[in-house]
């Protein structure tokens, strides 16, 4: 789960990391009044689950409470980057003396965390990774002694000497929160040294551990914040997989690699028709999930025709053909539902199937047939 | 022979008296897997449909030799369940359970290093040597004896692949299901090595997907130190880019973890790719032939 910059920057308060002071706003007034409150000079931060805020306008420093007002209208009436917008940060502007580059981030191919320090801030990181690998000094931690002090040291050694104790403090700081909110990344792009000789963040990406949610109740409670579709969130309280895409074919599967694979297969049938969605069903799907992910599924207008693609391991064929028949009693079906059973009791469930002799559903053999036959009717449907 | 698990092999189920666990122990038993005990703490004594039940691990191993643990237990308290295993000299733990913090992973995968345990999992179907033991949740039926080993990402699509293997008359000596959590046990690179130690196997499948840089990295291996040839498959060329966060991602990994890279990084590595289940059964049947 991704935090918005404010929720970060919370979580950053929490663990004393030092923060120019700053206020949430919701509304063209709200920010008005958080500028005015906050003495003029701030910057107005759209809030929203993604990087390069900077580059695409999402991010404006003012000098007026009606400048801020007309940017957080502009940046609340538009969105950013395809997603709505419902908060501004607007934030007192500081005096900045040099920006660096911080992160802590889970390293999937060490299986443990990465410490990194740059003294290249507020600048494309990841080109300077590419071309000044130097640039970056990186320290491994042991995931079970964390960032030990030596090794703040260590990093914070990197940058000038008036930022080495606040950045080895910050640093260590940031550790808690990834520690303690069970974070798989927390990255500080840029930490500044003011001119006051303060060490300050100015940036907050915080991703939380989504199978660590169990423990964190109060973190679980702040993904009410953040848009989701209504096809989603329908899936979602079914417990379904669920992302919408732009395609014309619906795609319902088991396990997110067959799924993965099913999309591949349609695009590559070459009918110019392509997935509508992600559908995985899980393991051991009932016949009432089945049946809600085909109602799901059928309420996306975009869909033309409807791919279940099925390969039985724990979940058994029969009880899918059940949920296919009793999804098809509930909904009518406008477009026609190509189905292939493989694995567990997949004789019985191709034989429910036909028994039913429903008009809508079109039995395949083998996965690329299914997968030929869904893009070559969705491509009919488009026509 | 096979790589992981084989006639000889001893299985303890943790958590067998819960759903999941009796189904698969008894179904892994009806395999001809030795499925010798099961542990659920306080029910000790019991059995399940005939095999004994003891509060602990080291007590199964003590009395009935397991040296290998098949783990269903909830997620949190799944590493619980692991380092258990592992301080009972279990040689090989499959934890078949998905949802385990990344952060409790981290932890095990450090801890184990220091131990002769090896993990396979979390979050995975399991290891099947097809006609000679199953540990885990893969049908036993799609599969059949041979000599291509497998390894995978992916559970229902690594079931598609041995099915489409299987139609065609190619056995398998292991199929490898190494789970999709970013932090895991026994990898590509793992799995791939002890396939080439393996006399038994004379050719790997491996099915990556999208994310990570386990096939860019399994890709360096093959191409450095494999004899054995390799067919590959990645899911994911239509996946939509992930909404990204931060930039230490891509900084860390310096890829793009794309399915277009890993299928690039393989075929520079000498491995073939199949751009569809069907098309890597046919690479593999003529890479054979």
């Amino acid at each position: 789960m991704d935090l918005y910059e404010h929720q970060g920057k919370d979580l950053f308060e929490r663990h004393g990391i030092p923060l120019a002071e700053r206020i949430v706003a919701t509304t063209p007034e709200e920010a008005s009044d958080a500028a005015r409150k906050l003495g003029g000079g701030v910057a107005v931060k759209v809030q929203v689950q993604m990087g390069g805020r900077g580059k695409g306008g999402g991010v404006k420093l003012v000098h007026s409470a009606e400048e801020a007002s007309h940017e957080a209208a502009r940046m609340l009436d538009e969105g950013f980057g395809g997603t709505p917008v419902t908060a501004v940060l607007v934030e007192r502007l500081v005096d900045i003396g040099a920006q660096y580059y911080a992160a802590i981030s889970l390293d999937r191919g060490a299986g443990t965390y990465l410490a990194m320090v740059s003294n290249a801030g507020g600048v494309d990181i990841e080109e300077v990774a590419r071309t000044r690998p130097e640039a970056i000094r990186r320290v491994y931690l042991d995931a079970v002694r964390g960032l030990r002090t030596y090794q703040a040291r260590r990093l914070a050694g990197h940058l000038p000497v008036d930022a080495r104790e606040g950045a080895a403090d910050l640093l260590s700081r940031a550790y808690n929160v990834l520690a303690e909110a069970d974070a798989t990344l927390v990255e500080i792009n840029p930490f500044v040294l003011l001119r006051d000789g303060t060490v300050m963040a100015l940036d907050a990406k915080v991703t939380i551990d989504d199978n660590a949610l169990f423990r964190h109740p109060d973190l679980a409670q702040l993904a009410g914040a953040f848009p989701v579709d209504p096809i989603e969130r329908r899936a979602k309280e079914a417990g379904l997989q669920y992302l919408k895409l732009d395609g014309e074919v619906g795609i319902i599967g088991n396990g997110a690699g067959l799924v993965m694979s099913t999309l591949d297969l349609v695009k590559q049938a070459g009918a110019q028709a392509e997935a509508a969605n992600f559908l995985d069903v899980g393991g051991g799907a009932s016949a009432e999930v089945m049946a809600t992910s085909l109602e799901v599924i059928l309420s996306d207008p975009s869909v033309k025709s409807v791919l279940v693609n099925i390969f039985g391991g724990i979940t058994r064929c029969d009880l899918v053909a059940r949920g296919i028949l009793e999804a098809l009693e509930r909904v009518t079906p406008r477009v026609p539902i190509v189905v292939r059973l493989d694995g567990t009791n997949a004789e019985q469930g191709r034989r429910i199937l036909a028994e039913a002799d429903h008009p809508r559903i079109v039995p395949a053999e083998t996965m690329l047939d299914a997968a030929e036959l869904a893009a070559a009717l969705a491509h009919e449907g488009s026509t | 022979m096979s790589i992981l698990v084989d006639d000889g092999t001893s299985v303890v189920v943790a958590g067998i008296t819960g759903s999941e666990g009796t189904f698969h122990a008894l179904r892994n038993r009806a395999y001809g897997t030795h499925v010798v005990a099961g542990v659920t703490p306080g029910k000790g004594g019991q059995d399940v449909e005939g095999i004994p039940v003891f509060d602990t691990v080291a007590e199964a191993v003590e009395r009935t030799g397991a040296d290998t643990s098949l783990i269903f237990v909830p997620a949190r308290f799944a590493s619980e369940a692991i380092y258990e295993a592992a301080d009972a000299g279990i040689g090989l733990i499959v934890c078949i359970t998905e949802g385990i913090p990344v952060r409790d992973m981290a932890q095990v995968t450090a801890y184990l290093r220091g131990t002769g345990s090896s993990l396979v999992g979390p979050n995975c179907p399991g290891v099947i040597s097809p006609g000679r033991a199953n540990v885990g949740i893969i049908p036993g039926e799609i599969c059949s004896p041979g000599r291509v080993g497998l390894v995978s990402r992916s559970g229902t699509l690594t079931y598609q692949i041995v099915h489409e293997l299987t139609q065609r008359g190619i056995g398998q000596s292991t199929c490898v299901g190494m789970g999709g959590d970013p932090v895991h046990g026994v990898g590509f690179h793992e799995a791939l090595e002890r396939f080439e130690a393996d006399p038994e196997t004379d050719l790997v499948v491996m099915i990556g997907e999208i994310g990570g840089d386990d096939e860019e990295r399994a890709a360096a291996f093959i191409a450095g130190e494999m004899r054995t040839p390799v067919v590959g498959y990645i899911a994911g060329f239509t996946a939509p880019p992930g909404r990204r966060m931060g930039h230490a991602g891509a900084i860390i990994t310096g890829t793009s973890g794309t399915a277009q890279a890993k299928a690039e990084a393989l075929e520079a590595a000498g491995a073939r790719v199949g751009r569809t289940p069907t098309e890597v059964a046919e690479l593999v049947r003529d890479a054979l032939s």
